[in-house]
């Protein structure tokens, strides 16, 4: 089987710079930078080399995960010419910030949207793999309308994070009709979501 | 020597830095054995000088690449409440004490120290009850925090697509 997958890997967390910020509600307390990535890289870490080749599909405003993404990659061992075969990492308009308004959100949703669509057509992966990042959204979009369209059938799967106890993220909101498979990390979740998967914690 | 190792993330939490270099706090933890104190205090505006407490050695730092050496390093760990700082820190089976910031409002981050808390595998207090907190923790409470099982989700995914 050849599987190529297309994993969403960036933070939905931007932060504001604090030299401009006065406000000190401004100064979130939330998931760290790459905090996202962390987890999806432990879950990538644990499929086997069936899955490859792996598209890593960042926003363009992050800078960490790159660099934990290559260091990742390169540790599984295998010699650096071989590494342009089996992964790559495109980049993709962010499309959502935290606190970004639902109306801004929409448009920047559609713009992310014009460079997923083409990227998906062109790598059409067997899976797409996302856990929480506001481009989460786009990307599941143009990988919905690739089966629709029948040029093949994509398999949406989300893992929510772990932050997440008793609430759903936005993205997983709106996800959670649209994956094939759907993954909680608490109980809590789990039974407030019947059609959510629940294995204990993942990561 | 006992470390404490004192972390805010990302974040600017002054509040907590200088309530643990205030002179009720180091001295409990100079009580309780610490003997040095290592502070990474992020954004925020306040950096105590390496001689700013009598009863404790202190370092600070704004932000490193990695805090696992760090946090290796520590016998008690006091963080903010944010989700990668917590599971770093249970992850490198420290005990931990989360210190949340109240000036903050209510966010999805509380939702997994708490969580946690609840489960036992961290004490969780705020800036106005840190010291009756160290005055009365007992670290011997704490459960250990199991890691994740990746496993159980490779092993789901290899069956529902027909991966051999």
């Amino acid at each position: 089987i050849h599987f190529s997958l297309l994993i969403h890997s960036t933070d939905p967390v931007h932060f504001t710079d604090p030299l401009q910020s006065t406000d000190p509600l401004s100064c979130p307390s939330v998931c760290p930078p790459g905090g996202h990535t962390t987890e999806i890289l432990r879950l990538m870490d644990s499929l086997s080399s069936v899955y490859t080749p792996r598209h890593y599909v960042i926003a363009d405003t992050d800078r960490m995960s790159e660099d934990k993404i290559v260091s990742f990659e390169s540790s599984r061992g295998r010699a650096p010419s071989d590494l342009q075969v089996h992964f790559s990492i495109h980049r993709v308009p962010r499309s959502r910030e935290v606190h970004q308004s639902w109306s801004s959100s929409a448009v920047s949703t559609l713009n992310a949207l014009r460079f997923c669509l083409p990227l998906v057509f062109r790598l059409r992966p067997d899976m797409v793999l996302c856990n929480g990042p506001g481009t989460c959204v786009p990307l599941c979009g143009a990988a919905l309308l690739l089966g629709i369209l029948g040029v093949k059938k994509v398999h949406i799967v989300y893992v929510e994070s772990i932050c997440r106890v008793q609430t759903l993220s936005l993205t997983g909101r709106i996800l959670y009709r649209l994956a094939d498979y759907f993954f909680v990390q608490w109980s809590y979740l789990r039974d407030k979501y019947p059609n959510a998967i629940f294995l204990g914690r993942l990561v | 020597m006992k470390t404490v190792f004192v972390t805010v993330g990302t974040t600017r939490f002054d509040e907590l830095i200088e309530s643990v270099t205030s002179p009720e706090v180091t001295q409990i933890l100079k009580a309780r054995g610490y003997e040095r104190l290592v502070l990474q205090v992020g954004r925020g505006t306040f950096v105590p000088d390496a001689d700013s407490c009598a009863h404790l050695s202190v370092e600070a730092f704004r932000f490193k690449d990695s805090i696992a050496e760090d946090m290796r390093q520590a016998d008690l760990i006091i963080s903010h409440a944010g989700a990668g700082s917590c599971l770093e820190a249970l992850g490198a089976g420290k005990p931990l004490l989360v210190v949340v910031n109240d000036k903050l409002m209510d966010n999805h981050q509380l939702e997994l120290a708490r969580q946690l808390h609840m489960d036992h595998h961290l004490l969780y207090c705020t800036c106005s009850t840190l010291i009756e907190t160290l005055k009365n923790m007992d670290l011997s409470v704490l459960q250990p925090f199991p890691p994740g099982q990746p496993k159980n989700f490779a092993d789901f995914l290899d069956k529902a697509l027909g991966v051999k």
